[in-house]
């Protein structure tokens, strides 16, 4: 049990990294922002999924996805399908000229829910489909290249080709999809409103139960052989291939893999902010949550939640206040990351978190021995001037100032 | 179509046969710049399409600077404009690659996120400095109108302009690449680096004209593209994608195979185009292209080069 358990987390190292994440997700962010605040986070935290996709893809694989908005986007859409039959039944669609069909196959001249709709009525579908769907596509996508030794450049093109298609498709088949809008208006979840804010609350919990977990299961699967096999691929595809393994099938397991937890986040986005649109699916978008896992760490599962978190945070607050300078910034930061951290934060952490903690504990050791030399010699001079000015903020329950000095 | 005749049939054709041509050169002109930096380098230049838009916004420049103070010499400003894209974009080349690419040629992937760094603030810097309305240049009286090859052809000259263009540039690139002495180093090197070097080729400067030159055709392409549509800030990153695919469906490192993939998207775009809608057209395109790339992943043409 004991074994099994350290090899989920990773060791000492990755429980304090889970547990702080948690805290802080689970603790820090509800307790400190307003509900507005916190359904911006989930939606960041939805990003996530796609960056520790990422991370075993391309950190661990060494391939590089351009395309991996399509998952979230098919998984996202799985989702809203179902949520937008559900909003559109007779009742509140009575206006249109064929009742019962979303609003956006009325304005463009449909008159029955097309055949590959139609499933969606079912939750259990739709949620097998949201895993399903985006893990055979991404399962034809490998086998197709990965069978053929494709691989590096030639794969981030044409999974950026097929982003840009997918992009078009939607747009252009505005009857079945939505076009340019996606799909909007969707209110309930088998009866459950999903626009209240206690609903959002639940959702954002989920969301987070959802990403440890999942954060937990990639750490157990990069913990076995297979993980192994992933960074020995990487460094040396030829040996592995040599050494008897088929290396296209690890490539397209790691693919669809990374495929199925990108959807889950694309269905937990859609559930959190309402909506679905192709502008979540393209080129764009894709290589924006490159650079969220680039920034957190291409190596670390848990550096790609906070890549995700700050740079979302870091768009939000610059494209308010100076629209203009989030693109330089944004640039700067891609060029930045690739040039002097290609590891990421977690790669600055691991670089210098010994030497801050060392400088850590020997201040610590120095406070300690002050303190120490401070009850020796109450009435040193230079402490004593400091410490006597504090009382005159309210402080009323240590009367005695040498008290409040320690305690700070 | 019920109501054509066959020689309307034919006239209809014929157009949208020419505008296929007319999509195949700048499709040629944006790709063969790539073709030099990707396929010679490979390097993947995610920032071509804002060459391309920094040569069209140099062709609006000189046009305007002619228009203020020479306007007797409007009517063969064209050339020199293309000339000083061409500059232009060469020497930003030039400068990105003496401060970023050459330190990533060992990591091909971190290349393609650098340079899509550098996109975006090239965007943003083309965006503070000409606004981000569209915007083109007063093109001379003689590259405006249209040929009548027969009552219902029509032919635009700025159409047959960028074609002849494309063709100069096409050539010039050949004899560059096969028949000139640089390129032969610059073949040499993307032979075999060490040996070019152990040789006496300067295999770094070697790289450094090579990207330059990429991006100084990518700068023609742009001016070429300002006679035909207007010039945004993010006009180059539309093209992006189906450039890429031009270069890469062709066979990387084979002139022959860019000239004919960009041919083959271009008219099969067009001639689609005529009988579905716009973005139909463009899907079954990219998807036949991308199907063929997953059957054929060395492309069309396939260079003999070890590597």
């Amino acid at each position: 049990m004991q074994a099994s358990l350290k090899k989920i987390l990773g060791g000492r190292g990755g429980w304090t990294g889970i547990l702080v994440l948690a805290a802080i997700i689970l603790v820090a962010f509800p307790l400190t922002m307003d509900i507005f605040r916190l359904n911006l986070a989930g939606k960041y935290l939805t990003y996530a999924f796609v960056a520790i996709g990422l991370v075993m893809l391309w950190g661990y694989g060494g391939v590089l996805s351009l395309g991996q908005g399509v998952f979230f986007g098919l998984g996202g859409y799985c989702m809203a399908m179902f949520l937008k039959l559900e909003a559109s039944d007779p009742e509140s669609t009575k206006i249109q000229s064929t009742p019962g069909i979303p609003d956006f196959m009325d304005w463009n001249q449909l008159t029955a829910v097309p055949w590959f709709w139609e499933p969606f009525h079912s939750l259990t579908f739709t949620i097998i489909a949201i895993f399903v769907v985006p893990a055979l596509f991404a399962y034809f996508i490998g086998a197709a290249m990965f069978k053929r030794r494709v691989g590096g450049v030639y794969f981030a093109i044409i999974t950026q080709a097929i982003a840009a298609i997918l992009t078009i498709l939607i747009i252009g088949q505005q009857g079945y999809t939505g076009g340019a809008n996606g799909m909007t208006d969707l209110k309930t979840l088998l009866g459950w409103d999903i626009r209240t804010d206690s609903a959002k609350y639940i959702l954002y919990f989920a969301t987070c139960a959802f990403l440890l977990g999942s954060i937990v299961v990639l750490r157990w699967v990069l913990g076995t052989k297979f993980g192994r096999l992933l960074l020995a691929m990487r460094d040396r595809e030829d040996r592995v291939r040599f050494s008897g393994y088929d290396v296209a099938n690890f490539k397209i397991f790691v693919f669809c893999l990374a495929a199925a937890f990108s959807a889950l986040g694309g269905a937990l986005f859609t559930l959190q902010v309402g909506f679905m649109s192709p502008s979540f699916v393209g080129i764009v978008p894709s290589i924006e949550m490159v650079i969220f896992t680039a920034v957190g760490g291409r190596m670390s599962l848990v550096g790609a939640v906070y890549g995700a978190l700050l740079v979302n945070a870091g768009k939000t607050v610059f494209s308010e206040t100076f629209p203009e300078l989030w693109l330089l910034a944004m640039g700067g930061l891609f060029i930045a990351v690739v040039m002097f951290f290609p590891n990421g934060l977690a790669g600055l952490q691991e670089k210098y978190g010994p030497m801050l903690s060392q400088r850590l504990k020997s201040i610590l050791a120095n406070r300690k021995r002050l303190r120490a030399w401070q009850q020796e010699a109450p009435d040193a001079t230079a402490s004593k001037e400091y410490v006597v000015e504090l009382p005159q903020s309210p402080a009323p329950s240590s009367s005695e100032p040498l008290k409040t000095a320690e305690a700070r | 179509m019920d109501g054509m005749s066959m020689s309307e049939m034919g006239s209809i054709l014929a157009m949208q046969g020419f505008s296929g041509l007319s999509l195949f050169s700048v499709l040629l002109l944006m790709a063969l710049g790539l073709a030099i930096i990707f396929g010679q380098m490979g390097v993947i230049n995610m920032a071509h399409g804002e060459f391309m838009a920094i040569g069209a916004y140099t062709t609006y420049l000189c046009s305007h600077l002619v228009e203020t103070y020479v306007p007797g010499f409007q009517g063969s400003y064209f050339f020199f404009a293309v000339a000083a894209a061409f500059g232009v974009a060469f020497g930003i080349g030039y400068v990105v690659e003496l401060g970023l690419i050459r330190f990533l040629y060992k990591r091909p992937l971190d290349t393609l996120l650098a340079t899509w760094g550098l996109s975006l603030i090239m965007q943003q810097i083309l965006r503070s400095a000409f606004g981000a309305r569209e915007v083109s240049p007063t093109l001379p009286e003689w590259l405006l109108g249209s040929l009548h090859v027969t009552e219902t052809v029509e032919i635009p000259i700025n159409g047959l302009m960028v074609m002849g263009l494309t063709v100069v540039v096409t050539l010039g690139v050949f004899l560059l690449l096969y028949r000139s002495r640089w390129g032969l180093r610059v073949r040499a090197t993307v032979q075999n680096r060490t040996m070019s070097g152990a040789v006496g080729i300067n295999t770094a400067k070697v790289d450094r004209i090579t990207f330059a030159l990429g991006c100084g055709i990518a700068g023609i392409a742009g001016a070429a593209f300002t006679t035909i549509a207007s010039t945004g800030p993010t006009s180059g990153s539309l093209y992006i994608v189906d450039t890429f695919l031009v270069v890469v469906f062709g066979g990387a490192g084979s002139l022959l195979g860019t000239v004919a993939s960009a041919f083959s998207i271009g008219e099969t775009q067009s001639i689609l185009e005529f009988f579905l809608n716009g973005s139909m057209a463009k899907v079954i395109t990219l998807l036949v292209v991308v199907g063929i790339l997953m059957l054929r992943p060395e492309g069309l043409v396939v260079s003999k080069v070890r590597r």
